[in-house]
């Protein structure tokens, strides 16, 4: 599903990832951990096609499509989904319209009608139940005013309404309390089929007591240095980083 | 105190009984009678064609006399290529004969934009400018209209109609919120003005719909020097809209529209405008002058609400205005501007504050893209009597571009101590992370801009009734496209 190959990627002059190789396919669930700056929230933006980061080299085949050269919205339409780390506020906008916006340019982009106004709000209360949104959501601008808690789970709420083929979650578990990491994880989790993966981008074991990955990757320095199955993060949990960089030579 | 006050009335109602004029001057008709320029000639030509009474022709020639006097106003923040003022015809229906005779003929941008709003057909031939009038079913429609109306004692026709019609009530209140010596346009406009809309509202009547100039299809061919009065009687209630959301040919580079309202004891008005005339093209070649002096008078408890949604024009000259005259009236304001290319917007609003218990709220909310300026120019009087008087103004500005301009010029004048007055600003630039995060889900950037204009605009498009704030929605969308890159 997703082959990256000796990803390279700048934001202005620094290179921040220096030669990423991951192979995803449908199905599974990999981790990404790693210590602070080491290039995660990074690999997932230049996988979205976020313009602050400048590609310099390597390749990114999605589906059998060279994702890099699909703009943002295409990569969207293609089916990759990113859960932000920082939701942005968009005052004004409801959460009805933005959802009605973005589903219905994924179905024009398929060449399917438009949803009718009907069908549409059917589908987003289905939808929202998933994470337990109250129904006031709908009226309520794109993530302003949102607890911490809530912009996450309106994240994977948005997840749910678009039925992405590849999710990645940056960092979803931060700034949850208990509870809402619960919620959180437990959508993620119904949302889970064989045909579909997810990338989960985390600092904590915590998160993956919750949603249990099929591999671990530790990114350091812009590089994928280890990988394993899911007794790796429960290594790092015990151990942090350190052997890691010990292994490396440093 | 007392004084001051009377001078501040003074100097906003021009009372035109007090003002001097001259009767039965000789004219020198020249035998070549010309079609373009100004002078009294002229005036008198457009009185006669319009079969005008003496006290008409009176009141253009005081308001001519004084405009000669008066000195080009040079203060707004807008740099206004010299206008040559005897180049233009006053008078006649120059556009019928230049109209385009079809469709193909009209500018394809024009008709992208109709594809876009969805605008049908024989609206899109009228709106253009194509000389189509007698096929058109609006006539019908209008007819049936204004019969409706006219069961309640509801006057809505144009304003040459009025003149005839209703003299009375056009000589009462004609000049008495925008005299002639108000500003340099003002005069113009009474001098020369072509034609326009009259609406009167009988005491305690609720007008049932909304009045629109969109369904007054003569109100089209008279833009350049249009005026509206409004009068709504005790306790009735009118809601008015102007223009309409498609773009208007119109080859008349000068507009200077006058619009008066009375609001009586304990009523209300609600007027609304879409401006979107021609804005040039994206060099700056061309598009409409628009200078346009839009002022209302409250009385006792009485309430005037501005909402304009305002996309169009190469520039834009407007500070629509409410004088809360009367104790407890209220004035509201709610403006969208956008500019766009090479398009420069001065408006905003005077809220002069006379009564007791007055309240005026001020919400402006502007937009700029390309190379374009923008300001919000606004005063808030506070008189000496006021007591009590409260203004909430809140002011934003959002830039689309590196090279485009906002400005916000706030006056605050108060001369009471019981006043309560209160100024909120922001300007922000639009935010590449929200433009992103719409395009991972899947929304391209136009539909982004759009979507997150429309939401930082929403305040103000609440205000339009509905019909209409759908189409301005559209409007503002198609006004941006191509400005974020």
């Amino acid at each position: 599903m997703l082959q990256v190959k000796d990803l390279h990627a700048n934001i202005g002059e620094k290179e921040i990832l220096k030669g990423v190789n991951l192979t995803v396919k449908p199905g599974e669930v990999h981790a990404i951990m790693g210590p602070n700056g080491s290039g995660k929230s990074t690999l997932a933006s230049v996988l979205a096609g976020n313009p602050v980061f400048t590609v310099t080299g390597g390749s990114v085949t999605f589906c059998g499509k060279e994702l890099l050269e699909l703009s943002p919205e295409d990569r969207s339409h293609e089916g990759l989904f990113l859960s932000f780390q920082y939701p942005v506020e968009i005052p004004g906008v409801s959460m009805v319209n933005f959802m009605r916006a973005a589903v219905n340019e994924q179905r024009k982009y398929r060449g399917e009608e438009p949803l009718s106004a009907t069908d549409f709000l059917r589908i987003m209360r289905e939808k929202r139940e998933i994470v337990e949104l109250d129904n006031k959501l709908a009226s309520r601008s794109v993530n302003e005013g949102f607890s911490g808690g809530e912009k996450k789970r309106n994240e994977i709420f948005q997840m749910a309404m678009l039925q992405p083929k590849l999710s990645i979650l940056d960092e979803t578990d931060s700034g949850l309390d208990i509870d809402a990491l619960r919620v959180v994880a437990g959508g993620v989790n119904k949302l889970k089929t064989e045909q579909n993966a997810t990338i989960v981008i985390t600092h904590y074991q915590r998160l993956l007591d919750y949603i249990a990955p099929d591999y671990v990757h530790v990114l350091y320095k812009g590089r994928i240095v280890k990988s394993g199955g899911p007794e790796l993060a429960l290594e790092l949990e015990e151990k942090g980083y350190d052997w890691i960089k010990r292994e490396l030579g440093e | 105190m007392e004084k001051d006050k009377n001078i501040d009335k003074n100097n906003i109602i021009d009372d035109v009984t007090n003002s001097e004029y001259k009767h039965g001057f000789v004219t020198d008709i020249e035998t070549d009678i010309i079609p373009v320029g100004l002078n009294e000639d002229i005036i008198r030509l457009i009185s006669q064609k319009k079969g005008e009474p003496e006290w008409l022709l009176n009141f253009r020639l005081r308001a001519f006399e004084y405009w000669k006097t008066m000195p080009l106003p040079d203060w707004a923040h807008l740099n206004i290529p010299e206008i040559d003022f005897q180049a233009i015809s006053y008078y006649a229906a120059p556009k019928t004969k230049d109209a385009p005779k079809s469709l193909d003929e009209v500018d394809p941008e024009i008709i992208k934009t109709f594809d876009k709003l969805g605008i049908p057909l024989e609206e899109r031939m009228h709106l253009a400018g194509v000389a189509v009038d007698a096929v058109m079913d609006s006539v019908s429609v209008r007819t049936t209209y204004r019969e409706k109306l006219a069961e309640l004692g509801v006057i809505f026709c144009s304003f040459n109609e009025a003149v005839k019609e209703y003299p009375d009530l056009v000589k009462k209140y004609l000049g008495s919120v925008v005299g002639y010596r108000d500003n340099f346009y003002a005069a113009l406009n009474s001098a020369v003005f072509s034609d326009g809309s009259f609406v009167y509202i009988p005491k305690g009547v609720r007008c049932p719909m909304e009045l629109s100039t969109y369904f007054r299809i003569n109100a089209m061919g008279t833009g350049q020097f249009e005026r509206t009065l409004i009068v709504a009687d005790e306790e009735s209630y009118v809601s008015y809209l102007e223009g309409c959301t498609a773009p208007m040919r119109d080859e008349n580079q000068l507009h200077a529209a006058i619009v008066e309202i009375v609001v009586n004891d304990r009523a209300e008005v609600k007027y609304s405008t879409v401006q979107n005339w021609y804005p040039g093209d994206k060099e700056g070649r061309g598009g409409v002058y628009n200078f346009v002096t839009k002022r209302g008078i409250c009385r006792e408890s009485a309430k005037l609400s501005w909402t304009q949604v305002e996309t169009g024009s190469a520039i834009t000259w407007k500070y629509p205005s409410c004088i809360l005259a009367g104790d407890n009236s209220i004035g509201e304001f709610y403006s969208v501007a956008v500019t766009n290319n090479h398009q420069q917007a001065d408006t905003g609003t005077k809220m002069i504050h006379l009564g007791k218990n007055t309240k005026s709220t001020i919400v402006s909310k502007g937009i700029s893209a390309g190379k374009s300026q923008n300001s919000y120019r606004g005063l808030v009087r506070v008189a000496p009597n006021a007591d009590g008087a409260r203004n909430y103004t809140q002011c934003d500005s959002l830039l689309l571009s590196d090279e485009c301009g906002a400005h916000t010029f706030p006056y605050v004048d108060v001369k009471n101590k019981s006043a309560v007055v209160e100024h909120e600003a922001t300007t922000s630039k639009i935010n590449e992370e929200q433009i992103f995060y719409c395009n991972q889900r899947g929304i391209p950037t136009e539909e982004a801009v759009a979507l997150i204009v429309n939401g930082y605009a929403k305040e103000v498009m609440n205000k339009l009734p509905m019909e209409f704030a759908v189409e301005a929605q559209k409007l503002l969308q198609v006004s941006l496209e191509g400005s974020v890159g």
